[in-house]
Parts: C-alpha cells; structure tokens; sequence
C-alpha cells in the first residue's frame, strides 16, 4: 500500500492544462500584433538596454508580417481564456481551494525564508500546507495578472466603448503598454515555473496530471500533539529530540523525525514544496 | 500540505490511475495539436481560416451592441493636435486625381448624384480633435474638420438609404474600399472631412474629401472618396479580404 495526499483536485488539473495551451497562443499571436507597432523598449534617452524585439527573436519565431493572423487568433482565443480563468476563480471560490492559495498575514514574512531557503541562504525550512508563502502569492498574483490581461485587453480592444475603463488605466496607450508588460510577466513567471518544477522533481509533477501526491517517508508518525511533546518535557535526561511541529490546525499533528535520519527528513518534508 | 485529504492506495490501483490520467493527458495534447492543425486546413473566408470568421463574426454581434451614439471618441483642444500627421497608405491614390472631382452618391442602383466640394462645404460644419488609432497599435491626436455623415444623410434625404444595413465607400479608381455598418456611420463623431489642422486636405491625406470614423481603425477612414453607396450586405472592404476583422470597431 501507499500513501498518497489527493493533492490537485480534478477540476484544478483541467483549469491548469486547458490554460497552458490557450495562453501560449494569447502570447504568440499577441507577439504577431505587436510586431506591427513594436516601440516598446528598455533603456533611457537614446540608450537602449533591450529593445522588444530584437529582429532574430521575430525572425527565430517567424512573426513579421502576421499582423492579421494575430488578430484573428487573439481575437478567438480571448473567450478561451477569460471563460476559462472565470470558471477558475469561480471554483476557487466555491471549494476550499481558493484557502489554499490566497496568501494570508504571514504570507509576505514567509515567502522571504522560501526565496532564501530556495537559493540555500538559509536552513530555516519555510511552512507550508499544500502551498509555501512564495507559491500562494506568486499563484495569487498570477490569477491578478489575468484579469489584469482581460480588463486591459478590452480597454485597447473596444477603448470608445469602454472609455471609462481605458481612462481608469491610464489611456488607450497606457493600457497598451500594461497589457504588454503583463505579457512578459506571465512569460516570466512561466520561466520561474517551469524551473521550480524541474527541481520539485517527477512526484511534484505527475501529481498535477494524476492528483495524487505520493508520501514516500513511511518513517513519519503521525501523533496527537499534546502526547509526546509532554513527554519529551518531562524526561530531562535524555536529549530533547527535535520536534518539528507543522501547522495544522484541524488535526494538530505533530511530526516526530528521527533524529539520527534528520537530514533526511527535511529533504521529505521539502519535497513537494516547489512547483 | 499534511491537512489535505491522505488516502492509502495499493501500488496497482496508484499505478492504473496513473496510467489512465497519463494516457487522458497525451490524449489531450493530441487533441490540442489536431484541433490546431485542423483550424489551418480549413477554407478560408476572405482569407482568415472559416472557424475563426465565424467567431469574429460573434465577436461583432457581442461588441456592435456596446456601440451607443452616447458612446464618444475622447475630444482634445485643438493645441494638442500633432503638426506632423503620420501617413500610412496611398492604395486608390497612386493615379491622379482628377480636376473636376465630384462626390457619387448612389442613392439607388442607376441613381446616382454628383456632389461638389464646394456643396459639402456650404454643409454644417463640425470640428473634431481626436486620437486616431491605426489597426498596427499607433494612435495620434489629430485634428479634422468637415461635415458630419448623419448631418450630410440628412441633408440629402436620405432617410430610406439609411435604414440599410451598411455604407459603401470606395476611391475614384475602386483600389480602394471600406464597408461600414450604418450605426457606426451614423455615429455623430464620423466625419467627411475636408480639412486638417485647419487647412485643406493634403494630397496624401485623402484631398479632396476623406472619412474620418473614430469607432472604427483607420482601415476604415477611406481617403480620396469617390464613390458612396447604401447596401443591406456588406459591401467588398479592401482589409476585410486581407484577413481582417470585417467591423474593426473600437
């Protein structure tokens, strides 16, 4: 027998997986509109850091020109993604997932030890419960850039229609200009993703396909916690054994690891940590 | 995680779900590549794949509904006017214009009536500084002057041709033409106009009478008119052919 956490609910895996392709063509036909009217650059007066595009990015990826087959995709698989992140966020809502993913007080303080213990600055293992600090803000942002996608989209799609909502972000360029650097953003977060799950390794992975997220450590005891945290207080004479206490505020458990196999144990309870 | 739901599972059953959710996922990978491969390989309509004409064509039945004569192009002060009007298309102007130019208005098939400059200009007249937006993603504030087209259908009695479905514009050598809906054309900011910046339309800029639309890209702002004329299908549109959106309104 195994032991599995049912990690990703089904719905979540659809949403997850119908949104990879939809966004990667949002992106590469909102790159074919772009070309059209490519000012957009980094850099000040006449310096320039990074222009958006260089001419071999648009010649790699075969984008002059295209300026009509953009806008016809753009303009058919915007109902895919908006529909498909409002059935998202609906979702999210209406379980108890959406628990799992909005950040809460501790989140900002937290999501500091994560970044750090992820560049090995710091031992201290951050707390997480499906997710750590830095994915429930980073997964929080992402559903923000979304609708920040779609609300820009509109105000340079219909910006005399929707004037009020193309003013409240700043003008029909201004909007333009958001609506671009949210791009590179999900492109961005994409890259950090994609990262994070390659080091998370394979379990992390085909949980998101199968659901279900094995525990491999059958060391780990599940204990009440008031039990042996007493008893551990009482007997002085011999070594206090670390006690890592999670958080868990339903069952109170409590994980006792074994001391002599401790390095161990924190890789375990590391594992599914990134995605 | 630990307050997730912990299910024990033999490691057959972890095994066969494993593979029925893996054999679902390259299905779905398969499935997105052949509905790819499939949207290229149908016929295409005005040269845009059919299943995405369809969809820009609701595209147009959901966003034609936002469009309210309340609805209007952000106005500026004339002072904010470029000087430097960008120019972006000579299509229907490469020959020359003729001098004796007039307006064709087809106000029946075979009934057609020519209308001078100098009629247009006794029309009221309307100035209106605006953002003008191309469909490459530039916009310029701009500044035009000219007859509004509800002022000028008006004018001209053409009650019975407005309650068609949409207007016909086309250059005097028909290299050029745009098709418009008849709300967007008769949405009190779309202009004939015959001026900019205060002076007399340059050549390049459509003289001697050109469109001025702002709920619609610049596609549609046919300069050098010869030709207007009423239809309830929509008229041949230049852009439309070259696999643009047929409404581009904004």
């Amino acid at each position: 027998m195994k032991r599995a956490i049912k990690k990703h609910p089904l719905a979540i895996r659809w949403f997850h997986w119908i949104n990879f392709p939809i966004l990667a063509v949002m992106v590469w036909s909102g790159m074919l509109i772009y070309w059209a009217n490519d000012v957009y650059r980094i850099g000040w007066g006449d310096k320039t850091i990074l222009r958006f595009f260089p001419d071999s990015f648009y010649k790699a990826l075969n984008i002059p020109f295209r300026l009509a087959e953009g806008m016809s995709f753009h303009f058919v698989f915007m109902w895919l993604f908006a529909i498909n992140g409002f059935i998202y966020v609906l979702y999210l809502l209406f379980s108890s997932e959406w628990s799992y993913i909005f950040p809460d007080r501790k989140s900002i303080k937290e999501s500091v030890i994560v970044v750090l213990h992820d560049l090995h600055l710091t031992k201290k293992i951050p707390q997480q419960k499906k997710y750590n600090a830095a994915q429930r803000i980073a997964y929080t942002v992402v559903i923000i850039m979304g609708l920040g996608s779609v609300l820009t989209g509109l105000s340079i799609y219909k910006p005399i229609q929707f004037q009020t909502l193309t003013s409240m972000l700043g003008g029909y360029e201004w909007a333009r200009i958001e609506h671009f650097t949210l791009t590179i953003l999900f492109t961005l977060f994409f890259l950090v993703h994609i990262i994070q799950v390659i080091l998370a390794g394979w379990n992390n992975f085909q949980s998101m396909i199968t659901g279900l997220f094995l525990i491999k450590n059958d060391k780990e005891i599940f204990i009440p916690a008031v039990i042996p945290v007493v008893e551990q207080n009482e007997d002085k004479t011999e070594p206090e054994k670390p006690v890592i206490i999670l958080p868990n505020e339903k069952t109170d458990e409590v994980i006792i690891p074994d001391a002599d196999n401790e390095e161990e144990n924190q890789q375990d309870l590391n594992a599914n940590k990134d995605e | 995680m630990n307050d997730q739901e912990e299910i024990l599972i033999s490691s057959k059953g972890f095994r066969n779900r494993s593979i029925i959710a893996f054999i679902l996922f390259a299905v779905a990978i398969v499935a997105s590549i052949l509905i790819w491969k499939w949207i290229h390989h149908q016929p295409k309509i005005a040269d845009a794949p059919k299943p995405l004409r369809k969809v820009l064509s609701l595209d147009e039945k959901v966003f034609s509904k936002t469009l309210s004569n309340t609805h209007l192009a952000k106005t500026y002060p004339v002072s904010k006017a470029v000087k430097h009007v960008r120019v972006n298309g000579d299509i229907g102007m490469k020959s020359a214009l003729d001098s004796n130019w007039k307006l064709h208005l087809v106000e029946n098939t075979g009934d057609t009536l020519l209308i001078t400059l100098a009629d247009i200009k006794s029309l009221p007249k309307t100035d209106l500084v605006f953002d003008f937006k191309c469909i490459e993603g530039w916009s310029q504030i701009t500044h035009w002057t000219g007859v509004k087209f509800s002022d000028f259908a008006r004018k001209y009695n053409l009650n019975a041709q407005t309650q068609m479905n949409f207007v016909g514009l086309s250059t005097p050598d028909k290299e050029y033409y745009v098709g418009i809906d008849m709300a967007s054309m008769m949405h009190p900011q779309t202009l004939l106009a015959y001026e900019m910046n205060g002076k007399p339309l340059p050549l390049n800029q459509g003289y001697p009478l050109r469109l001025i639309i702002p709920v619609k890209y610049g596609i549609k702002s046919i300069k050098r008119i010869g030709t207007i004329f009423f239809s309830n299908t929509p008229p041949p549109d230049y852009w439309y052919e070259r696999g643009y959106d047929y409404y581009s309104g904004l």
